[in-house]
């Protein structure tokens, strides 16, 4: 049965986006590859593709990729219409060839969202999830200033949600699933993690509306609860994070708004 | 020949760090921010060493290849970080960790620097806590533990199977916090192609902007290199796919010296390969041997059957007839040497014959299937989605893969190199896990380096720096390493060759792996001293990099880092030839007790082999730095 399931090989089509670089025009190539073994993932399809390419004289499609276990999220492909493809729960690098038929055709397209520009054929440039992280997205603490790790209990259950929400890889399917290329999922994910433990009380407030504000201020849309983004996230990241922002940003625009203006003075010990 | 002066300080071993700290030179706190540091990398080790030096008031410039710090490798690690908290009160301590780091590297560490590890282990728990790393919590809310291999307390802090990845996340968001505030300059895309020397220092690096293809020169007061680990030179490894020995291959031809570069670890649980077309082997948690049973058929014929339809008695559970009192828990290079034995003889299974049965029914006989659900379910899926097998119902199928290295750039007690001003940090340099490395020490170790070594040594050298002494990028030294690096640049593109570079480093993998893999003999290694050459010839000669040097261009990026990791190979196999010993994950056929353990030989070999480059295709220089244990006892490793 082992042996039975790995013989079998299929062929199949791939339509993919080539596009030289960020502000030239782009198309679709189609790229036929024979005789795959089913176990193949869709990253390896790609290699096998682009070595063949190279033989024959031309230039091999360039795609995003470190991994290939799911937990760096550097692949970053669309394919037949969906970020990270037809499966719920995985990445783009955990495709694989068994999931198609003989002789599909397949499309195979980078992330589509305005802050994502292409950089080159499958390949965007997400720099800005890093600009949101810099933002505020931390807990201030100098190496050293820190209490020993067991002096604050943290409640099992707050522990386990953060852990929900910090598993995001910071892949941007979440923007690209979504039709105002909104990135709340990915701006909530952060804000609850750190906005669930103790340690990340202090600069709550000022964290969520510098992540939010920074977020809008790169150009991703507002959120309009379509919730394609959780559907399209390879760790299933729930959108109740985002409702969760929500109430944070509220509170925090409230009582940022009553502030005692000695807090606003900088000066403090 | 080399200077290689360890700088071990003298005194009792529980106070050497702390006296060292004392006696080192600060830099005035005014004075920091006149010296700028160039940190190239940006994992555990690169992150939290980056954003540190910038806290203390350095001027920070962080380079990755990656297009942000936080896909480093290290968010791949899945089973947790030691620390010596004995928060369980199982006994655990500094001194507890530190001998059994000791003897998992077999002997082959500096006990001053492992000391200093185990020492400062508790303070990245609580630095990572503060920075709301959610580690697992019990019921009242404290930390919990695990236990892991070479260990007899549990001492492991883990965030479900994705420790590195919040560990990294930790250090990216201290990271991106300095970056916010301006204090670190962050380059991302951006590729460290060669270090620039003046006057014998490191002042400096040239980068590729992987994007651009722009070539920049930066100078610096000093330059931290944190960029990981070079298993991929195997090829096939557990490694992500850009993990690359370029920044550090570079710097040794610049004069750093190599150490000890043939210890490599091997895991033992790996899926295996399925097919030529493979571009990565995932690795199964080591946890999975404690309730599977590991077996091949006794025959040949039955290889290809249904590992169902192979009675009890037609089974050979090897591990349990040959090291009967450690079954299937014996240690990682035992089983991982053993299975290749077993698939030597002709007895592997599945499509290539290069794998092993992991075997759970007896366990599910045994527990039921909900409760080995329970334990090992995330893994059992893992393994569904890449092999759409069932676990449940088939048995896995694994082999080992190659892990970790060891080895890597030498440094000294401080972790600069022997070219003053190159400091090395995490798994690029060669200092804490001797031989082998125990599972959930890289971690530490990257951490450790990261936020709490490095930011109180590099203040020693830089005190003997006057402030603004550092040259300009227009000196001739970095106009040199530039030019060196365009020409080689141009050379790959001009090559007129016909095979693409993959081609090339799955030859390269195949020839390590025969030759410089699991078991090692001086006639395999003569041969793979052989192919080499012949094989960086072909590179040269017959690759094919298509497209340009002004745009992404990823087929030119892997050229340059393969034709880097072809003359690591070379180097690897000569070190490996030339230790003839057996010690932790390099182990020579020639050098063992009857029972398959490593035969040391302390005489001749308690050393580390810190090698000098001479020249592409010259013979390097073995410079020795001899390991004078003061403290513990070197012995035969024992784990029975
Ligand atoms: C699958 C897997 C599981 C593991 N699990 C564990 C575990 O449970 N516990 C444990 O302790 N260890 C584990 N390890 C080992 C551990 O993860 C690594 O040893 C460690 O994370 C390495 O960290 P680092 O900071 O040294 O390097 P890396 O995280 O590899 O970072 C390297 C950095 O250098 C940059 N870089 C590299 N070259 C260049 C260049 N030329 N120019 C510019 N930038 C460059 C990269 O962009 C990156 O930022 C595991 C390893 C693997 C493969
Ligand atoms: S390549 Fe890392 S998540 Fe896909």
């Amino acid at each position: 049965m082992v042996a039975e399931a790995s013989n079998k090989t299929i062929s199949v089509t791939l339509r993919v986006w080539r596009q030289a670089g960020p502000n030239q025009p782009g198309r679709f190539v189609d790229y036929t590859a024979k005789d795959l073994n089913t176990n193949m993932s869709f990253l390896e399809l790609l290699d096998v593709i682009n070595d063949d390419i190279t033989r024959g004289g031309g230039e091999p499609i360039a795609f995003a990729h470190d991994c290939r276990e799911g937990i760096c999220g550097t692949c970053s492909l669309v394919i037949d219409g969906k970020p990270h493809g037809p499966h719920r729960g995985v990445a783009s690098c955990q495709t694989y060839v068994r999931s198609f038929e003989d002789g599909a055709v397949i499309t195979v397209e980078p992330f589509r969202a305005r802050p994502f520009p292409v950089v080159k054929d499958l390949v965007t440039d997400r720099a800005a999830f890093d600009k949101i992280q810099q933002s505020g997205g931390y807990i201030s603490v100098r190496t050293g200033a820190a209490p020993d790790a067991n002096a604050i209990a943290v409640p099992k259950e707050d522990a386990e949600l953060a852990m929900d929400a910090a598993a995001c890889i910071g892949c941007g399917a979440c923007v690209a699933a979504c039709k105002n290329a909104s990135a709340m999922l990915f701006v909530a994910a952060k804000v609850s993690h750190l906005g669930l433990v103790p340690q990340g009380q202090p600069e709550r407030d000022k964290r969520v509306l510098a992540m939010v504000n920074t977020a809008d201020a790169l150009g991703f849309g507002s959120c309009t609860n379509q919730y394609e983004c959780s559907a399209a996230c390879p760790k299933l990241i729930s959108h109740d994070f985002i409702a969760r922002l929500n109430r944070d940003y509220i509170g925090a625009t409230f009582r940022t708004a009553f502030t005692p203006a000695s807090a606003n003075t900088g000066g403090g010990a | 020949m080399a200077k290689l002066d360890s700088k071990i300080p003298s005194g009792p071993l529980a106070d050497k760090w702390r006296k060292h700290k004392t006696e080192i030179k600060l830099v005035n706190p005014a004075n920091k921010r006149k010296y700028e540091i160039i940190v190239v990398g940006a994992g555990l080790a690169g992150a939290s060493a980056a954003a540190t030096l910038a806290e203390l008031g350095y001027k920070v410039k962080s380079f990755v290849f990656h297009d942000s710090p936080r896909r480093a490798h290290s968010i791949a690690a899945q089973g947790g970080i030691n620390a010596a908290k004995n928060y369980q009160n199982d006994g655990d301590s500094v001194y507890r960790l530190f001998y059994d780091t000791i003897k998992g590297g077999d002997y082959r560490a500096r006990e001053a620097n492992v000391h200093r590890l185990a020492e400062v282990s508790v303070n990245i728990i609580d630095q990572c806590v503060a920075q709301g790393v959610p580690f697992a919590r019990e019921y009242g809310g404290l930390l919990a533990n695990r236990s892991f291999g070479g260990a007899q307390v549990s001492r492991t802090f883990y965030a479900r199977g994705q420790t590195g990845q919040q560990l990294l996340l930790g250090a990216y968001s201290a990271l991106s916090r300095m970056v916010g505030q301006g204090a670190v300059e962050l380059f991302t895309n951006e590729e460290m192609t060669d270090l620039v020397v003046v006057n014998g220092q490191a002042k400096g690096i040239i980068t590729r902007n992987l994007v651009t293809g722009e070539l920049r020169r930066w100078a610096a007061d000093a330059v931290i290199l944190a960029t990981g680990g070079y298993g991929n030179v195997f090829n096939l490894s557990t490694y992500a796919r850009g993990s690359n020995v370029t920044a550090i291959w570079r710097a040794y031809k610049r004069g750093a010296c190599f150490g000890n570069p043939c210890y490599t670890q091997i895991h033992p649980t790996c899926i295996p390969v399925t097919g030529d077309y493979q571009s990565k082997l995932t690795l199964m948690s080591e946890s999975l041997r404690n309730d599977g049973r590991i077996w091949v058929p006794k025959r040949k014929e039955d290889c290809r059957k249904d590992p169902a339809s192979i009675a009890e008695e037609d089974r050979d559970y090897y591990l349990e007839r040959m090291y009967p009192s450690f079954g299937n828990l014996a240690p990682r290079d035992i089983a991982s040497r053993a299975a290749k034995r077993v698939c030597d003889e002709g007895r592997g299974i599945g499509e290539t014959g290069l794998g092993v049965y992991l075997d759970f029914s007896d366990a599910i006989n045994r527990l039921g299937e909900p409760a080995v659900r329970e334990r090992y379910g995330n893994l059992f899926d893992i393994y569904h989605e890449i092999t759409n097998e069932n676990a449940y119902k088939t048995p896995m199928r694994i082999y080992p893969a190659v892990h970790y290295t060891m080895g890597g750039l030498w440094v000294d007690y401080n972790l600069m190199s022997n070219v003053p001003g190159l400091f090395v940090l995490g798994e690029a340099n060669f200092s804490d896990h001797g031989a082998n490395r125990l599972g959930a020490s890289a971690l530490m170790q990257g951490l450790a380096d990261g936020y709490f070594v490095v930011p109180y040594t590099i203040g020693d050298y830089l005190a003997g720096q006057k402030p603004g002494s550092r040259p300009s990028p227009d000196a001739p030294e970095f106009k040199e390493a530039e030019a060196n690096v365009r020409a080689m640049t141009q050379r790959l593109l001009s090559a007129k060759g016909t095979q693409p570079v993959s081609h090339f480093h799955k030859r390269l993998g195949q020839i390590m792996w025969n030759y410089c893999g699991m078991a090692r003999t001086k006639e395999g290694l003569q041969k793979a001293l052989q192919e080499l050459p012949k094989l960086r010839e072909e590179f040269w000669a017959s690759v094919k990099v298509p497209g340009s040097a002004d745009t992404l261009n990823q087929a030119l990026e892997n050229a340059g880092r393969v034709a880097d990791f072809i003359e690591l190979g070379e180097l690897m196999c000569l070190d490996a030839l030339t230790r003839e010993e057996s010690c932790g994950g390099h182990f020579r056929e020639e050098y063992q007790y009857p029972d398959g353990e490593c035969k040391r030989d302390d005489e001749k070999f308690g050393h580390v082999a810190a090698w000098e480059f001479q020249g592409v295709g010259q013979p390097p220089l073995r410079n020795v730095e001899p390991l004078n244990y003061e403290f513990v006892k070197m012995s035969v490793r024992n784990y029975k």
